[in-house]
């Protein structure tokens, strides 16, 4: 077990400079992790499915590519047998993928989304697919068809979400690397609350070919990782033009794993975004935020302060825009080409009543919220007034963010205003879970790329906070220039990895001498 | 902005094919009036002169190669259907008659 622990501990860089150095094999690590699954996952439950067969198979082919040498084994990609966990919105052939909704219950694609035939092509073995809330929608993984994901700092808290299996799933060293789904902050809030680090790119900077559609102006697939680094190396994986999204940007990709590696804030301008921080904000959390600032200023950052009037406006507009999009987005689940059908109990069998029935059986609260507001707002008459003006209030954002960035190289905040909550605590009361994304939604509105990475543990609850920065559109190597630099004087003043402070879940109890695999789920690897 | 009532939520419901009990359209109804104040000052935000965006960073003229690309086969494609006939999607009746 103490080797394991070391191996799952490593970073996702790390892992490859010794899988390059044929130091340990893709299937030790590979193993190592699912061995780490099978002993608390039972407890954090950020797995959806376990792909353990496909998994082992990936990493004993990287390891004989390696043992065999040649050109073969230095065609490898930099991170080939390291593993990584998908967010069950991503589509993947060989696991089933459900969207955390009963409509996709034991649902097969019969494609790969763009990001996961890259992760194949880079000889990445895939755990398993990870738990969020129904259809990326909620704030929690509380609204998962298939019960919550457990925080890893505390199992009675919420871990985030909609991302907050694939964020558990890192912080539980149940996987060095994860791809998250980003449309209202579903990478960055559930990194803030479990002290882990993840990234939305650009809106265009990575495929969204395979992901299923939330609000397709809005969502981006990004990298979900333990350091900045690592998050860098994924995304330089995933991210780049794709054809088959209309969306993706021709541009070529930016060096993102150098500017993590050469992290440097001397004379650069980091912007304080006066309306994301203050009121509303816990005190740990603003503590923390001070933090990071003073020691940015230390390392020769200049820290500006700059507005953004119309932020406050984000939220509303989101509201409207999201919902409007996602109530379009989610028609196609008819009952008729894939997913659940439920035939009424009575009366005529007609395809409208079997849409309704199926669709009133499949989707639960929060998704059938928003599908209504969501039609709410496209009808005739409210169209102008809520969907017309919720585009406008978006320009203005973009307007806010244009004027900041000219006065600062990348603007800052916190994450979230708050650290992780008690599970249920907001499951009854919609808005208070939707304030919850309020700092990371101009992100997404306005298409610019955000980062979060852990700021420390909040005085009040010793729960982790998230620090956010964010830059221009297509200027995501500066997220990881700054979060480099940050995280690296920050693990200084703690003297190691904020997750080195995380529970360790396996700790035998006083009364219990059973080995630490004790608890393990009573099945795993099959579909759930 | 006018609020958003029981009636409402009801022939909402209605367009966008979801089967409501009365007890779910209640507690819709009233969530939904409550998100739906909270979302109001959306609309005095912006004046008349400031233009939409519906995508934040537009492309224009996105085109390929005029050549086929991947497809599915049949198999594939009704692979994850609820029901399916000789290659077919098995569709209940668009009608209600016999």
């Amino acid at each position: 077990m103490t080797e394991n622990n070391e191996l799952i501990r490593l970073t996702a860089a790390a892992l490859a400079e010794k899988l390059a150095a044929r130091e340990i094999t893709a299937v030790e690590v590979t193993q190592a992790y699912l061995d780490r699954i099978a002993a608390v996952d039972g407890k954090v439950h950020a797995f959806l499915h376990v792909n353990a067969d496909e998994a082992l198979a990936v990493a004993a082919e990287v390891d004989a590519i390696r043992a065999a040498g040649g050109a073969a084994a230095e065609e490898l990609h930099v991170l080939a047998g390291v593993p990584i966990a998908v967010k069950d919105l991503i589509v993947t052939i060989g696991q089933p993928t459900t969207a955390g909704s009963k409509i996709l219950e034991g649902w097969h694609s019969p494609y790969d989304a763009t990001v996961v035939e890259r992760l194949r092509a880079a000889k990445m073995p895939i755990l398993g697919k990870t738990n969020l809330d129904e259809f990326a929608m909620g704030s929690s993984t509380e609204h998962s068809a298939f019960g919550p994901t457990h925080n890893p700092w505390d199992l009675d808290r919420i871990p985030g979400g909609s991302g907050g299996g694939s964020a558990a799933a890192v912080a539980a060293f149940e996987a060095p690397l994860a791809l998250g789904t980003d449309t209202g902050g579903s990478i960055r809030q559930p990194g803030a609350v479990t002290g882990t680090v993840g990234v939305k790119p650009t809106y265009g900077g990575v495929s969204r070919y395979g992901a299923i559609a939330m609000a397709s102006s809005l969502d981006q697939i990004g990298p979900v990782s333990r350091t900045v680094l690592d998050s860098a190396l994924l995304h330089q994986v995933i991210g780049g033009h794709d054809p088959r999204d209309s969306t993706s940007l021709p541009d070529p990709m930016e060096d993102l794993v150098a500017a993590a590696r050469t992290g440097n804030v001397e004379g650069m301008k980091i912007g304080i975004i006066k309306e994301l921080h203050g009121e509303g904000y816990q005190a740990g959390v603003e503590n923390r935020f001070n933090e990071s600032l003073e020691l940015l200023k230390g390392a020769g950052a200049e820290i500006v302060e700059v507005s953004c009037p119309n932020f406050k406006y984000a939220l509303g507009a989101y509201y409207l825009i999201m919902p409007s999009e996602a109530s379009s987005n989610l028609a196609k689940f008819d009952g008729v080409r894939y997913g659940l059908r439920v035939l009424p109990e009575q009366g005529p069998m007609t395809i409208e009543r079997v849409m309704g029935a199926t669709r009133a059986a499949g989707f639960g609260d929060e998704v059938k919220r928003r599908i209504i507001l969501g039609t709410y707002a496209l009808s005739a008459g409210y169209y102008d007034a809520y969907y017309g003006s919720a585009q406008k209030v978006r320009t203005l954002i973009q307007r806010d963010f244009d004027a900041a960035f000219a006065k600062a190289d990348v603007l800052i905040s916190p994450t979230a205003p708050t650290t992780a909550f008690k599970l249920g605590e907001k499951l009854n009361d919609p808005l208070a879970m939707y304030l919850n994304d309020v700092a990371t939604i101009p992100a997404n509105m306005a298409g610019v790329p955000g980062l979060s990475l852990p700021g420390g543990l909040a005085d009040e609850d010793g729960l982790p906070v998230g620090i956010q920065l964010l830059a221009p559109a297509r200027q995501d190597a500066r997220l990881y220039r700054v979060g480099a630099v940050l995280e690296s004087l920050l693990e200084a003043q703690w003297g190691g990895p904020l997750l080195d402070r995380a529970p360790s879940l396996t700790a035998p109890s006083l009364t219990d001498s059973a080995p630490a695999v004790a608890g393990a789920p009573a099945s795993h690897g099959g579909s759930h | 902005m006018a609020a958003i009532n029981r009636d409402d939520v009801a022939h909402l419901a209605q367009l966008a094919h979801i089967e409501m009990s009365a007890e779910e359209l209640d507690r819709m109804a009233g969530e939904l009036a409550v998100i739906v104040e909270s979302v109001k000052s959306v609309s005095e935000a912006a004046g008349d002169d400031v233009p939409a965006t519906s995508h934040p960073i537009p492309l224009t003229n996105v085109f390929r190669e005029d050549v086929v690309g991947h497809t599915f086969t049949a198999e594939q494609s009704l692979n994850g259907a609820p029901d399916a006939y000789e290659g077919r999607f098995k569709v209940p009746a668009i009608l209600d008659e016999d």
